[in-house]
C-alpha cells in the first residue's frame, strides 16, 4: 500500500518537476575470503553466507567473490564475479551458477602461505568503482590479521573508501589473541582507522544471525 | 552621588523610593493612561468585530453560492431523471403501440367469433309436424267398440307416439347443438379478457411511470423556486453520496493495489529490474502506468456509453463517433485485460523459479519448487489479473459522485469553518474590551493610595471627582 502511494505520489511529482538527478542504482557487493592457513576451516560459513547475499541481491546488481592469498591485488584472485541480469527470470539462473562456482572453488581450495587484505580491499575499491552502484558494500571475511610476503608493500597506501560500507565478517580470535586480547582489540582498530580515515563506513558482524543487517542497511 | 544610591535599588528605602514616584507619576498621569488603554484596546474591539462581520459576510455569500451550486447540480440531476423516466415512456409507448394493431386484430377475431357462435346458439329449435294436431283430433275419436276404428286409431296413435319422439330427439339434437356454440365461447371470453388485461397492464404501467414522473416534477419544480425543502435535500443526499462514494473508491483503491501488485514483480520481465526512475524501480512505475491507463480507459467507456458526465467533449460527440469510442476503448480495456493475465501467470513462474533458486542457496536439492493445486493459485491469479481492469473501469461511477458531491462537502466545511473563524474573532474582541476594562481598574488599584488622598481632599471641600472611566 505504502509502496503504491508512493509510487503515485513521485508519478505526480515527476511529472510536476520534472525527473531529478539520477540516483545511481542497484547494488554492487565484493565479498573477501581469506584462505589463508587455518582459517580454510571458515570457508564453509563463507559459503553459507555467499548464498545468503545471493538470495538478498536484486537484478542489476553487481557481485564478486574473490580470495585473500599472497597477493591478492590482482584479477586473477577473483573466484567469481556478476553483474545480475535486468530480468529476473535470467538473475535466478545467474545466482544458481555463481553459487556453482564459489561451490567448486572452496572444494578445490588450497591454504595460502600468506594474508595480503589490504590488497584484497584495493581491487574491492577498484572493481566497484568501474561498476558505480548506488551502495558499495566490501565484505571481508577474515581475521584480519595481515601477513605479507617480503617484498610486498601496503603499508602506508591510502583506501579511497568514501561511501562505502566496509563490513569485517567472522573476525576470529587467535591463540595469540587470547593470550593478550590487546592484539585482537588493535587489529580491529586499525582496520577501522584506515576505513574511516578513507570516508568509509566500518562495521563488524560477528554474530552470523544478524547477516540480514549486511545489505539492509 | 548620594541621590544616585537612593534610586540604585540596593535597599528597601530605595524601593520604597521608586514605589512613590511611579505611583505619583502614574497618579498624574492617571487621564492620559486611561485613555490610551482604553483607546488600543477599543481599536482592538473594533478591528476584530469589523473582521468578524466581514468573515460572516463572506461565509454568507459562500452559503449563497453553494446553494447555487447545490441547485444547478441537483436541477441538473432532475432534468437527466425527468429525462431518463420520458425516455423509459416513450419507449414504452412505441413498444406498446406497435403492439396495438395486433391486439386489436386479435380481439376482433374473438368478437367475430363469439358473434358466429353467439348466432349459431340462436338457431330456433325444428318445431313438431303440421299434421300432428290433425292426427291428435283423429286419434280422440272414440273407437266405440269398432275393432278396424280401434286399430286404425293404435296405428294412428303409435305414428303419433313415433313423430312425438322423432320431434323431441330433433329438438334435443338442436339445443346439443345450441349449448355447443355457447361452450366454444368460452375460450373465446378468456382469449378475449385475457387480451383486454395486457392492455390495462400497459396502461397501469405507463399510469405508474406518469406517477414517477410527476413526482419527480414536483422536485423540479422546488428546486427551481429554490425552496429551502430542496435545497436541504440536496445538501442532505450530497453528504450522503459523498461518503457512499467515498467508501466505493476505498474500495477501488483497494482493488487497485491488488492489481498492482498481480503485474509489479512480471513487469520487470518486460522493463528490466535494474532500471530506476526517481529511486523508484521502473517496473513499479510501468506497472502503476497501466493501471492508470486501464482507469482512464474504464473512464472513457463510461463517458461514452454516458453513464457518466465528467468529459462534456465526449458526451457531445455525435452517436457514431461515441460508438466508435466505446469500441475503441474497449479493446484496449480488453487488451490490457490479456496483458494482465499473462503477467500473472508470468509473476506464478517467477516465484516458482525463486522459490526453487532460495531452496537451492539454502542447502536444498534446487530442483522446481512444485506445490500441489498450484494450478488453482495459477488460474485465480490470470483471472484476477483478467477481470481487475473491467472491474475498476466501474470506478467512473463513484469518480464522477464523489467530485460533484465533494463540492458540496468542501463548501459546507469552508462555511462551518467561517462562521467558527468570525465566532473566535467577536468572542477576541470581547475579550480586549474586557480587558482594557480590567487594565483601567487594575491602574486605579495601584495608585489608590494618592486616589484616596485626593477623594478625602475633595470630599473635604465639598468637590465630587467624576469617575475615572467616566473621563475616558
Amino acid at each position: 500500500m505504502k509502496r503504491f502511494l508512493s509510487l503515485a505520489g513521485i508519478a505526480l511529482a515527476l511529472v510536476l518537476t520534472g525527473c531529478d538527478e539520477p540516483i545511481p542504482p542497484g547494488r554492487g557487493v565484493y565479498m573477501l575470503m581469506d584462505t589463508s592457513g587455518t582459517y580454510t576451516g571458515e570457508l564453509k560459513q563463507a559459503q553459507r553466507i555467499i548464498n545468503a547475499i545471493l538470495a538478498r541481491l536484486d537484478p542489476g546488481d553487481s557481485f564478486a567473490v574473490a580470495r585473500i592469498d599472497t597477493g591478492s591485488f590482482s584479477e586473477k584472485d577473483i573466484v567469481a564475479k556478476i553483474t545480475f541480469d535486468d530480468r529476473p527470470s535470467m538473475a535466478n539462473q545467474q545466482k544458481r551458477k555463481f553459487r556453482q562456482l564459489v561451490d567448486d572453488f572452496v572444494r578445490k581450495v588450497k591454504p595460502a602461505a600468506f594474508t595480503d587484505v589490504t590488497g584484497g580491499v584495493l581491487q574491492a575499491i577498484e572493481y566497484l568503482n568501474e561498476k558505480n552502484p548506488g551502495r558499495k558494500t566490501i565484505l571481508i571475511f577474515s581475521d584480519l590479521k595481515e601477513e605479507l610476503k617480503k617484498g610486498y608493500k601496503r603499508k602506508n597506501i591510502p583506501l579511497q573508501v568514501d561511501r562505502f560500507s566496509v563490513v569485517a565478517l567472522n573476525v576470529t580470535k587467535l591463540r595469540s589473541d587470547n593470550i593478550d586480547p590487546r592484539e585482537y582489540m588493535d587489529r580491529l582498530e586499525y582496520w577501522q582507522t584506515r576505513i574511516e580515515e578513507g570516508g568509509g563506513r566500518w562495521r563488524v558482524i560477528n554474530d552470523m544471525d544478524r547477516l540480514e543487517r549486511v545489505l539492509g542497511d | 552621588m548620594q541621590l544616585a544610591d537612593a534610586f540604585s535599588l540596593n535597599s528597601p528605602a530605595s524601593w520604597v523610593l521608586w514605589f512613590v514616584v511611579l505611583t505619583l507619576a502614574m497618579y498624574f498621569a492617571r487621564i492620559p493612561a486611561h485613555r490610551v488603554i482604553l483607546t488600543l484596546t477599543r481599536a482592538i474591539y473594533r478591528a476584530l468585530r469589523m473582521s468578524s462581520r466581514s468573515v460572516l459576510r463572506a461565509a454568507e455569500k459562500l452559503v449563497q453560492r453553494n446553494s447555487e451550486v447545490l441547485l444547478a447540480a441537483g436541477r441538473e440531476a432532475a432534468e437527466r431523471i425527468v429525462e431518463r423516466e420520458f425516455e423509459r415512456v416513450d419507449a414504452g409507448v412505441r413498444r406498446d403501440l406497435s403492439e396495438c394493431p395486433t391486439l386489436n386484430r386479435r380481439l376482433s377475431e374473438q368478437v367475430t367469433k363469439m358473434e358466429e357462435d353467439h348466432d349459431q346458439s340462436k338457431v330456433v329449435p325444428p318445431t313438431p309436424p303440421g299434421w300432428v294436431n290433425a292426427v291428435k283430433a283423429v286419434a280422440d275419436i272414440d273407437s266405440k267398440g269398432d275393432p278396424m276404428v280401434a286399430k286404425i286409431l293404435e296405428s294412428i296413435q303409435t305414428s303419433l307416439v313415433k313423430a312425438q319422439e322423432q320431434a323431441r330427439n330433433d329438438y334435443r339434437t338442436a339445443t346439443e347443438s345450441r349449448h355447443q356454440h355457447l361452450k366454444n365461447m368460452i375460450p373465446a371470453w378468456r382469449k378475449a379478457i385475457q387480451l383486454l388485461g395486457q392492455v390495462d397492464g400497459k396502461v397501469t404501467s405507463l399510469l405508474q411511470r406518469t406517477q414517477i414522473i410527476d413526482r419527480h416534477m414536483d422536485e423540479y419544480e422546488n428546486i427551481i423556486k429554490k425552496s429551502d425543502r430542496a435545497e436541504r435535500m440536496l445538501s442532505s443526499s450530497s453528504l450522503v453520496q459523498f461518503f457512499i462514494s467515498l467508501f466505493v473508491l476505498a474500495i477501488a483503491v483497494g482493488g487497485a493495489l491488488i492489481n498492482f501488485n498481480l503485474i509489479a514483480r512480471p513487469m520487470a520481465e518486460m522493463v528490466g529490474g535494474g532500471n530506476y526512475i526517481g529511486g523508484f524501480k521502473v517496473a513499479d512505475i510501468a506497472a502503476l502506468v497501466i493501471i492508470l491507463v486501464e482507469l482512464s480507459m474504464g473512464l472513457f467507456l463510461m463517458e461514452s456509453l454516458r453513464i457518466t458526465r465528467l468529459f462534456p467533449v465526449i458526451g457531445a460527440m455525435s452517436d457514431k463517433m461515441r460508438i466508435r469510442m466505446i469500441w475503441i476503448t474497449l479493446t484496449i480495456l480488453t487488451s490490457l485485460a490479456c496483458v494482465e493475465a499473462g503477467l500473472a501467470y508470468m509473476r506464478e513462474i517467477l516465484l516458482q523459479d525463486e522459490l526453487a533458486t532460495s531452496a537451492l542457496l539454502r542447502g536444498g536439492d534446487g530442483t522446481s519448487y512444485q506445490v500441489q493445486f498450484q494450478w488453482i493459485t495459477t488460474a485465480a491469479q490470470m483471472g484476477m489479473g483478467f477481470v481487475l481492469p473491467f472491474a475498476l473501469t466501474f470506478v467512473a461511477i463513484p469518480l464522477e459522485t464523489f467530485i460533484h458531491s465533494l463540492r458540496t462537502v468542501l463548501g459546507i466545511a469552508t462555511v462551518g469553518s467561517l462562521r467558527g473563524l468570525a465566532v473566535l474573532l467577536r468572542t477576541v474582541g470581547d475579550g480586549f474590551r474586557y480587558v482594557g476594562k480590567a487594565l483601567v481598574d487594575i491602574y486605579d488599584v495601584v495608585i489608590f493610595l494618592p486616589l484616596w488622598l485626593e477623594s478625602q481632599v475633595k470630599s473635604h471641600s465639598g468637590g465630587v471627582r467624576k469617575p475615572a472611566r467616566g473621563q475616558s
